[in-house]
């Protein structure tokens, strides 16, 4: 009867308040250098320690800059909040992982890949993508700097259950169609307001079909549907992907961890809120043409007539008229990374089309993995000679040109195409003009020097 | 928190859906703690290049200025969960937000901070922004005890979460709540370890 959602949910419950609220236990907590300080600050004013200190790790993604020999002095401008963080982990003793640790990377990158997430556990993080991780069937959800500091000093958060989504991704994935492009038609089918109040649960045959990085890409864009969590029952898939990380279980605990996992998905009668379907046949590689992710179109597809005044805005901002095709639109900035497409397999889908190739005249493309261990694994199979014999520029992890505040920026007025998850005005740079993809899609665009569907690049 | 009570004063119409929290406080604004959060608000649309203000955005306008209501779109808030987005409404003077629907993470963090969100139709929110736009003295009354908005000459009611009700009428923090409940927490814990022992036995 249960759905995921409800089972760890019930897992967590602390107590049930008598006004519907529920105290529910925080198994996993991950603090950056954007949005802890504060949280820091009010705990060292009222003499406060944290609770499950071992259940906390803290890094520098967003702030810190991505250049080969960089420190935490290379970006001037975020260098107080670098220290801060430093400082604050050192006097709290947080598990941290600063500038030079071979496992620094983007919080949601790090993660999973340590093996810190497990299924079944409730993760948060003063970040709105905090629901990558619920990839591996954990319930994992942004929240306010305020709830940072309720974690860090009793490991638990009141808090209200959300309503139970599914959807079911059904049908056959072309060629050139990626995990990307499957969530941002989802996204584009729905608009950005649907997932409001709920948790989604992504399931059906096409999810089953995905490698635990494609579901992370999934379960990452929950957000930019609206829904603060977006999850995915645990399978054979799952568990392969946690055995063996360095901080997952081991030996009997492993066992007996494994046993509960595999407890852990919606039961066949379960029933849902509200459930929705994504037939993904028909879907192209997505590209979008406006400053909502909700803005896509295949990319073959034209930019339709604007609706309502925000979507002529929007066009105007991007610079694109109704009824022109993407095709040709010439691109200044190529950026492979963020903590929605960043990983090893992402790196591999992007160098298939750049293998070969030179990236054109006139555009600035980056690759900058997610985290220092995504990018040593890239180094070990050649992938960074590809990059860069092709004319990118590899790079040391972080969150880089997803948020522009590292130093690594799109100029004003100048045309980014990018693996990113917001397409919003100024996100990349004020004035930036972002049109989101998948990494493939971003590697045709970047040897291209416009925007093409990267279809025609894998034929050959 | 700050409490809040009865709040009476300029109110602003932002008619636009989907304001995003990178709009309302731009990554810049995070860097330091010096920065001042409330000359930051809006930052992009507010001011040009050279930082002199854009003499069209609804906050450089006379009128407006000294706002202490926002009337915005739908899904006001959308975005990065930053809490500074909601600081930084606050320090410019803003306490309420009326919009026909709101982000759900920036939803709660106003609430953790004293700053109303107030759902309002989006019919209603259309003839508000009307007679604010118009109305020589741009004013509206957002009263929390009897949980109504009064603008435009008429009163319409609103709901929010008893607790938050309550919590904001007084200034209480949410933290005091939880640490309340700490023999639940630690009942919780001890059994929680026994069940789920890899929870608990990180080694990093
Ligand atoms: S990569 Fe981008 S979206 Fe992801 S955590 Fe960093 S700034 Fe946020």
């Amino acid at each position: 009867m249960p759905t995921l959602l409800d089972k760890i949910w019930a897992e967590h419950t602390i107590r049930d308040l008598a006004d519907g609220r529920t105290l529910l236990r925080i198994d996993r907590h991950l603090i950056h250098d954007g949005s802890s300080r504060q949280a820091f600050d009010t705990l060292r004013q009222k003499g406060w320690r944290f609770r499950n200190l071992e259940q906390n790790l803290a890094v520098v993604d967003h702030i810190i800059s991505t250049l080969p020999d960089r420190t935490g002095e290379s970006h001037p401008p975020g260098r107080e909040r670098i220290h801060a963080l430093r400082q604050n982990a050192r006097d709290f003793d947080v598990p941290f992982f600063d500038t030079d640790s071979p496992r620094q990377g983007i919080v949601h990158v790090i993660a999973p890949e340590l093996g810190f997430t497990l299924p079944g556990t409730t993760v948060v993080c003063g970040d709105s993508h905090t629901a990558t991780n619920g990839a591996l069937g954990a319930l994992a959800w942004g929240i306010g700097t305020t709830e940072v500091m309720h974690v860090m000093a009793t490991q638990a958060l009141l808090t209200r259950k959300p309503k139970r989504m599914r959807a079911s991704f059904t049908g056959r994935v072309q060629p050139g169609v990626y995990a990307k492009d499957l969530i941002l038609a989802f996204i584009r089918q729905n608009g950005v307001t649907a997932g409001k109040g709920y948790a989604v649960e992504y399931a059906g045959p096409v999810i089953s079909a995905l490698g635990m990085e494609a579901r992370m890409t999934i379960c990452n864009m929950s957000i930019e549907f609206g829904a603060r969590m977006g999850l995915i029952g645990v399978d054979e898939t799952t568990i392969a992907y946690v055995d063996g990380r360095q901080w997952a279980p081991k030996g009997e605990m492993w066992d007996q961890a494994v046993a509960h996992w595999r407890t852990l998905h919606s039961d066949d009668d379960a029933a849902f809120d509200l459930e929705v379907a994504l037939d993904c046949s028909n879907i192209g590689p997505q590209v979008s043409w406006g400053t909502k992710p909700e803005d896509m179109i295949n990319v073959d597809d034209r930019v339709p007539e604007p609706g309502d005044d925000a979507a002529r805005r929007s066009l105007a901002y991007m610079g694109l008229a109704p009824g022109q095709t993407l095709e040709g639109v010439p691109i200044d900035y190529a950026f492979i990374g963020s903590c929605t497409n960043s990983r090893l397999s992402d790196l591999q889908e992007a160098a298939r089309v750049i293998r070969g190739r030179k990236v054109a005249p006139g555009v600035t493309a980056l690759a900058v993995p997610g985290s220092m261990t995504v990018k040593a694994e890239a180094e070990a199979i050649g992938l960074d000679r590809v990059f860069i014999e092709a004319g990118f520029e590899w790079r040391n992890a972080g969150c880089s040109m997803c948020v522009a505040s590292n130093g690594d920026r799109v100029l004003p007025g100048r045309r980014s195409i990018s693996t990113t998850n917001r397409n919003f005005e100024d996100r990349q740079g004020p004035g930036s003009r972002t049109h989101l993809a998948s990494p493939a899609s971003v590697a045709a665009a970047a040897v291209s020097g416009h925007i093409t569907d990267v279809r025609k690049l894998l034929r050959h | 928190m700050q409490a809040f009570t009865v709040l009476h004063g300029v109110a602003a119409p932002m008619p636009i859906d989907n304001i995003d929290t990178d709009a309302i406080s731009p990554m810049a604004a995070g860097r330091s703690t010096s920065v001042d959060l409330g000359a930051m608000l809006f930052n992009n649309a507010r001011y040009n290049e050279d930082g002199s203000e854009k003499p069209d955005f609804v906050l450089n306008q006379p009128r407006f200025r000294r706002s202490v209501i926002l009337v915005a779109g739908q899904n006001f808030g959308f975005g990065s969960s930053r809490e500074r987005a909601v600081w930084a409404l606050m320090k410019f003077g803003i306490r309420a937000v009326i919009a026909p629907s709101f982000a759900d993470i920036f939803y709660d963090n106003a609430f953790q901070n004293g700053l109303l969100p107030v759902v309002q139709s989006a019919e209603r929110c259309a003839a508000i922004t009307e007679f604010l736009q118009s109305a020589t003295a741009p004013v509206a009354t957002v009263d929390l005890e009897r949980c109504i908005v009064l603008a435009a000459g008429i009163e319409t009611p609103f709901s929010v979460p008893a607790e938050r009700r309550l919590a904001l009428l007084e200034g209480l923090e949410e933290i005091d709540v939880i640490l309340r409940m700490a023999p639940d927490n630690d009942g919780f814990e001890a059994a929680d370890r026994k069940t789920r022992p890899w929870i608990y036995s990180v080694t990093t």
